[in-house]
């Protein structure tokens, strides 16, 4: 009887999971599309063409780097597209689309592809070449267009103390990046995200809540004539800019983020007290990308302090 | 003079100090936002380069072991600053345009590491054309670097502006300069890209040099070679 036991002799991994990096990348790319639409919607067609053209152009780098150097080809992972995606989200629409191309071109090339390709990235790309262009071409990227006219961004009038509508900011119909303006369509696709199980609150939720707090308190010391914890003058910053792009589909990101638990609660209250003080502070008005991509270099450091102790050791000394 | 030359050589390009040794990298980052600012610093340093070795060579044998750094320094800085009164006097834009770089090659690695690991033990003669060869692989590097960085940020070669650039208010196409090379990323930027291109270079002429050697090795048998290649040259796929 006993020679009927089939008995199956394998070495780890036993537990498999059928999440691969292409489905949480094809997720987190329908995840943005409200967003996307929205933008288009909002901007109009120079806005579609932007995003055409840093998707394409990020996967054609992608494809063409890893066939010049005999890699194997993953643009099929999608994590170009998101890569992509997000860096025509974080585009003024009225930026020349070569722009974007060259911005897509820089982030997968030099940022991505040559410190090792997908989970090798030591900074968010999209990201990285958000500031790449930001410090090139300042005036073309910082030059917002609103229904044919170039005004400041919401953002821009709470710092020099005037009043904003908070509510078209909520919809977002108001200047800013393609992908940035409207809350809701973000949280939209941040529910859709958290739902699947893709990200979780933890990083997102510290950095709203830590830059919440901050500008609650600080807000005042910027500018005397608002309050202490002013709702209105917190729900604008909330509203306005980058803040919720980049909480919830930048800082998320899996490679430039701590996976220890306790490391993302530091990454996202770090987060949240740079741009907060950016934002206050800083020299411009909007300072979401700089405060990831600095957070995103503290990521190895946070996660070695962070290093949970393995069950056993420890304890007393 | 086959060591004159041989020297010349190990300087430009088999020990390019921008590029191989990776020495002065201060200068090398901060002055080369444009390519005759490359060329200035890298000429002023040769200069200097080459009168420390010389001195230095000279009194290899009277400076004593346990001082020899205070009086390199010595030497070095005097001919510094006797570069520096020239520039001002002489081309005073450039001398405005490297500013504290100057004063500074006082402390260049190149300078003291050539005092130290060559002038200091070599005759007078192969010491100056040390200086020369590794003065001049600095000039090129520097150069190099800057021209890329002045091409791409500004549209420029030598000041001379070569694309023609776009005017935003009147429409006209033309190119749009990429800031950021003339900017601090954009150093570190080209010199990364430029240092790998090398590497490239004298990792494609070191395969053809070995392909030579490995067929002239062969002559003993082939068949004897086949069975031990996998073992002398890993192939990097093997595994235990």
């Amino acid at each position: 009887m006993l020679s009927d036991i089939k008995l199956k002799m394998s070495s780890s991994p036993h537990i498999r999971s059928k999440t691969t990096s292409a489905n949480i990348m094809l997720m987190v790319t329908i995840a943005l599309l409200p967003a996307a639409a929205f933008g288009v919607y909002n901007f109009k067609l120079p806005a579609l063409i932007m995003l055409i053209s840093t998707t394409v152009s990020a996967v054609l780098t992608e494809y063409i780097y890893q066939k010049l150097m005999h890699k194997k080809i993953t643009v099929n992972d999608f994590s170009a597209v998101v890569t992509g995606l997000l860096l025509g989200l974080n585009m003024p629409a009225s930026a020349p689309w070569w722009m974007g191309a060259l911005g897509s071109v820089f982030g997968i090339l030099v940022v991505k592809q040559l410190f090792g390709g997908l989970g090798q990235n030591f900074m968010n790309p999209a990201l990285g070449a958000r500031c790449f262009l930001l410090i090139s071409f300042t005036g073309q990227m910082t030059n917002f267009i609103y229904d044919g006219v170039s005004g400041p961004t919401p953002l821009a009038l709470l710092k020099s103390g005037e009043s904003v509508d908070t509510m078209s900011m909520l919809i977002g119909t108001i200047p800013g990046t393609i992908g940035e303006t409207s809350v809701f369509a973000i949280i939209i696709g941040a529910i859709f995200l958290i739902l699947m199980g893709v990200i979780d609150l933890r990083i997102p939720g510290t950095y709203i809540a830590v830059f919440a707090v901050f500008v609650g308190i600080f807000g005042h010391f910027q500018n005397p004539d608002i309050g202490f914890f002013d709702p209105q003058y917190i729900t604008a910053h909330l509203c306005g800019g980058g803040i919720m792009l980049g909480a919830w589909f930048m800082a998320t990101d899996y490679v430039t983020s701590p996976i220890t638990k306790t490391g993302q609660l530091v990454y996202g209250a770090l987060l949240g007290i740079l741009t907060g003080l950016f934002r206050l502070f800083g020299g411009s008005a909007e300072g979401v990308s700089y405060a990831i991509i600095i957070s995103n270099l503290l990521v190895p450091l946070i996660e070695r302090v962070t290093l949970p102790k393995p069950f056993g050791k420890g304890g007393e000394k | 003079m086959n060591g004159c030359t041989e020297r010349v050589y190990n300087g430009l390009i088999k020990e390019n100090p921008t590029f191989v040794l990776m020495l002065g990298m201060c200068p090398t980052l901060a002055v080369t936002t444009s390519a005759i600012n490359g060329v200035g610093m890298g000429l002023s340093t040769t200069v200097v380069l080459v009168l420390s070795n010389m001195l230095i060579s000279m009194l290899r044998k009277i400076i004593p072991d346990s001082v020899r750094m205070p009086a390199f320094i010595v030497v070095v800085a005097s001919f510094v600053t006797i570069v520096q009164f020239l520039l001002e006097g002489f081309v005073p834009s450039l001398y405005a345009s490297l500013g504290l770089y100057i004063p500074l090659i006082v402390v260049n690695c190149i300078i003291l590491g050539r005092a130290e690991s060559y002038a200091s033990k070599n005759p007078v003669v192969l010491s100056i054309f040390d200086g020369i060869g590794m003065g001049l692989g600095f000039t090129v590097g520097l150069t190099a670097i800057g021209l890329v960085r002045e091409l791409i940020g500004s549209g420029k070669v030598f000041g001379f502006q070569l694309l023609p650039l776009a005017d935003v208010a009147s429409g006209q196409a033309g190119y749009v300069p990429v800031t950021i090379f003339i900017l601090a990323p954009g150093a570190f930027l080209v010199l990364a890209g430029l240092t790998a291109l090398q590497n490239k270079v004298k990792l494609n002429a070191a395969k053809k040099g070995k392909k030579v050697t490995e067929a002239a090795g062969c002559g003993e048998g082939c068949a004897s070679c086949g069975g031990c290649s996998g073992k002398v040259f890993p192939t990097g796929n093997e595994k235990e």
